[in-house]
């Protein structure tokens, strides 16, 4: 049986959904403006006659034709990072300002954290922390090529994070996007799902929580912290969203975003969850053609 | 147990502003560095205002936007911007490209072509009337001058200075 099958009830024009799936993805760059302009970065690529769009939703995307980022000029100058274009939804919807001190807790290889960085204007702090020291140096390499210079890189679990390094109490923001069961990288990576089970989804769902309650705890009062994934399973996405609300003083607030998206599910096989998880996005793969993916604001109370 | 007065690779310390501050044998100070940008490059002083600097490593020196408590053990601060504790100061090819911009002298322009065979790691006999050591390798790209990098110039020659991870067939 296909694990995508159990979506059936969730997801409308299912068919359209299992086409999706099956498609692979186009090749998408993000325009880093730590070290240029969307607009310079676009004349490059005119340049070495390489075509592109960009979606509606992110003008500082493109969508390459024919080529991957790797073979441009841009890439090389720090100025395009490969990154899908549904990754570049959690960081705008963190939406960092200069000065802001941001928590990217599972940051590696980097991709999201440099885009904190970039909203931030590369001024104020993003503490990048990763547990897997193997995936903390791809993500110093992609930080250095981009020119990141607000980064403090750390190496722990982030379940139980200690700021002791650090001489301040509290994070503005935080940007939680866990490790998860992948399923929305399907068309990506085709073997994403040879690994599924449910016991994997439930015993990597306690992970996740834990790594969400610990953000919401090192986020200061009225601060945000935005919880990502890129799955569909709700077990992993409101149910996740659901603990973390029991426990902690936090609530989930709406967001905007130009990707068309559906909302958060509130029961799912017999479980309900707080009402509030509506305001959470799902992004289906046929709804904008991208991969799957899961996004929630929170706003830490005081 | 290594005496204060030793660099302690593991961490990352804070630069000391002057020579006067100084109280690890040979680090670099934040006058020297800002110093060398100048001097070497042109690059003003002004444009490190809101930067500092930091050693973690033997010589290894970080620049970061922005303060911090010290010492800070992490794996990184910023992005590593130069090696000193060597007879001739080198900036990374990183820092070049994010300063070196501001650069207006010891930079090499180099044509389309000269820049693809730098970036994939290639020595080049390129002339040069300036100094030797090394220099900030520019091209143009989208009708403005951009740093590719650092290359070594000695006896006629262009030596890529370009990491082997960052090397690009273009």
């Amino acid at each position: 049986m296909d694990p995508l099958d159990r979506y059936e009830p969730l997801v409308d024009d299912f068919a359209a959904f299992r086409a999706a799936c099956e498609r692979p993805l186009g090749h998408v760059a993000r325009v880093n403006t730590i070290k240029t302009s969307v607009e310079r970065a676009k004349r490059a690529l005119d340049e070495e006659g390489v075509e592109f769009e960009s979606p509606d939703w992110h003008p500082g995307l493109v969508k390459l034709d024919g080529t991957t980022t790797g073979r441009t000029w841009g890439a090389f100058h720090g100025w395009l990072h490969g990154q899908e274009e549904v990754s570049a939804l959690p960081a705008t919807v963190c939406d960092p300002k200069p000065g802001d001190r941001v928590f990217a807790a599972c940051a590696a290889p980097g991709g999201k954290a440099t885009q904190l960085a970039a909203l931030a204007d590369d001024r104020g702090l993003v503490v990048a922390n990763d547990r897997n020291l193997g995936r903390l140096s791809a993500l110093r390499f992609n930080a250095e090529r981009l020119g990141v210079t607000s980064m403090a890189v750390t190496n722990r679990d982030a379940g139980n994070y200690s700021l002791a390094p650090f001489d301040f109490e509290a994070f503005d923001r935080a940007l939680v996007d866990v490790p998860c069961s992948c399923e929305g990288t399907i068309r990506k990576n085709p073997d994403a799902l040879d690994e599924w089970s449910l016991q994997r989804i439930e015993s990597i769902a306690g992970t996740q929580q834990s790594i969400l309650q610990r953000a919401v705890q090192a986020t200061k009062s009225g601060g945000t912290v935005v919880y990502s994934t890129c799955t569909f399973a709700p077990e992993e996405n409101e149910a996740v969203l659901d603990a973390v609300l029991d426990g902690e003083n936090c609530r989930v607030v709406e967001f905007e975003c130009g990707l068309e998206t559906r909302s958060g599910i509130t029961e799912w096989e017999g479980e309900h969850f707080d009402s509030s998880v509506e305001r959470a996005k799902r992004v289906y793969p046929h709804l904008n053609d991208t991969g799957g993916f899961f996004c929630a604001k929170l706003e830490v109370a005081g | 147990m290594s005496g204060s007065n030793e660099n302690d690779g593991s961490r990352f310390d804070r630069l000391p502003a002057t020579a006067a501050d100084r109280s690890v044998d040979g680090r670099a100070t934040r006058e020297e560095v800002v110093a060398f940008w100048h001097d070497r490059y042109g690059v003003s002083p002004t444009v490190f205002d809101e930067y500092t600097f930091w050693e973690k490593g033997a010589g290894k020196v970080w620049a970061f936007a922005g303060e911090m408590g010290e010492p800070v053990e992490i794996e990184a601060l910023g992005m590593t911007c130069l090696r000193t504790r060597q007879e001739h100061w080198k900036p990374t090819t990183d820092a070049a490209q994010r300063f070196g911009g501001h650069a207006t002298e010891n930079v090499i322009d180099l044509t389309r072509d000269e820049a693809r065979r730098f970036v994939a790691g290639e020595d080049q006999a390129i002339e040069w009337d300036g100094d030797w050591g090394y220099l900030v390798a520019a091209h143009d790209v989208a009708d403005e001058p951009e740093p590719l990098g650092v290359g070594l110039y000695l006896h006629d020659e262009l030596r890529s200075q370009i990491p082997k991870g960052r090397q690009r067939d273009l």
